[in-house]
């Protein structure tokens, strides 16, 4: 019989560590894909949910039990996620000359008719992760969890710990802040 | 060029691709091999646990000077006082003698 998060918490407390074992199996993918949003390199995604892991264990006294561990795990791996933001910030910006060939097309056939250009969702993609790696670590963040995982204002306050308030002026700022990458890559060519 | 619009093609295109779940092969096992031997009590508990060990130790050594002075004041308050005011009035003493 599978045995509850709670008893498998309450177990590691008194010092059964392999009781963490199925707890690591049972919340791994979640993790992964919410690293694989911020970290490129999968050396960098395995470092970070591995960070994720090694501090949910040293906090674990801290899990009151309130609300489910899944909610405590997911709020530490976010503010993991944008420790590294922090520490991996780059300051350099990328012109039009630098996007790949793929990148280059789908900007031109957006530019002559948006709608078909949609179709080529990888390129797409790219260059949304060229954007978003430009940004500033706040701004990412709240990027990703609130138009890309589509989260609520209230949900990223509770994940983040930041206030509504500060959720919206930042969803705001980093609106303005993905334009204005934009314009800067688009401007050598079509603006 | 509508930079908003762009803006929004690339999110949904974001949205649109599912997030890489994959878990690498013994990932558990590389987790468990590397935690620590127990887990850590965060250094806000440890300072606050020496702070109300030391708080105690205040306490008890403030109840005993209490009891000491206390104690005094019953048993030889008279003979204190005496010597205080031989103390203050020494100078006093000397200056008539001088004179």
């Amino acid at each position: 019989m599978e045995q509850s998060d709670a008893d498998l918490i309450a177990a590691v407390l008194k010092g059964e560590t392999s009781c963490f074992e199925p707890l690591v199996t049972k919340y791994s993918p979640r993790l992964f894909a919410m690293a694989r949003r911020y970290a490129r390199r999968e050396s960098e995604v395995q470092d970070v949910v591995q960070e994720i892991w090694v501090k949910a264990y040293q906090k674990l006294q801290s899990f009151r039990g309130d609300a489910p561990f899944e909610h405590w795990l997911m709020r530490l791996a976010v503010h993991t996620c944008y420790d590294f933001l922090r520490g991996h910030q780059r300051n350099r910006e990328t012109t039009f000359s630098e996007l790949s060939t793929a990148e280059t097309d789908w900007l031109d056939h957006y530019v002559k008719d948006p709608a078909p250009a949609t179709e080529d969702a990888a390129a797409a993609r790219a260059l949304l992760e060229r954007v978003l790696a430009e940004m500033s670590p706040a701004a990412r963040l709240v990027i990703t969890l609130l138009e890309i995982e589509e989260r609520s204002v209230k949900e990223i306050a509770s994940l983040t710990g930041w206030s509504v308030a500060l959720v919206k002026v930042r969803a705001f700022r980093a609106r303005a802040e993905m334009r204005k990458k934009l314009a800067k890559i688009a401007r050598e060519k079509y603006l | 060029m509508d930079l908003e619009s762009l803006r929004t093609t690339l999110i949904d295109a974001g949205r649109k691709a599912p997030a890489n779940a994959e878990v690498p092969y013994a990932f558990e096992t590389r987790v468990m091999a590397n935690l620590p031997k127990a887990p850590v009590q965060d250094l806000f508990s440890l300072w606050g646990t020496a702070l109300w060990k030391g708080a105690a130790a205040c306490a008890a050594i403030t109840a005993l000077t209490v009891a000491l002075s206390l104690w005094s004041f019953h048993n030889g308050a008279d003979s204190d006082d005496d010597t205080l005011d031989m103390v203050v009035l020494a100078g006093a003493d000397q200056l008539t003698e001088t004179w």
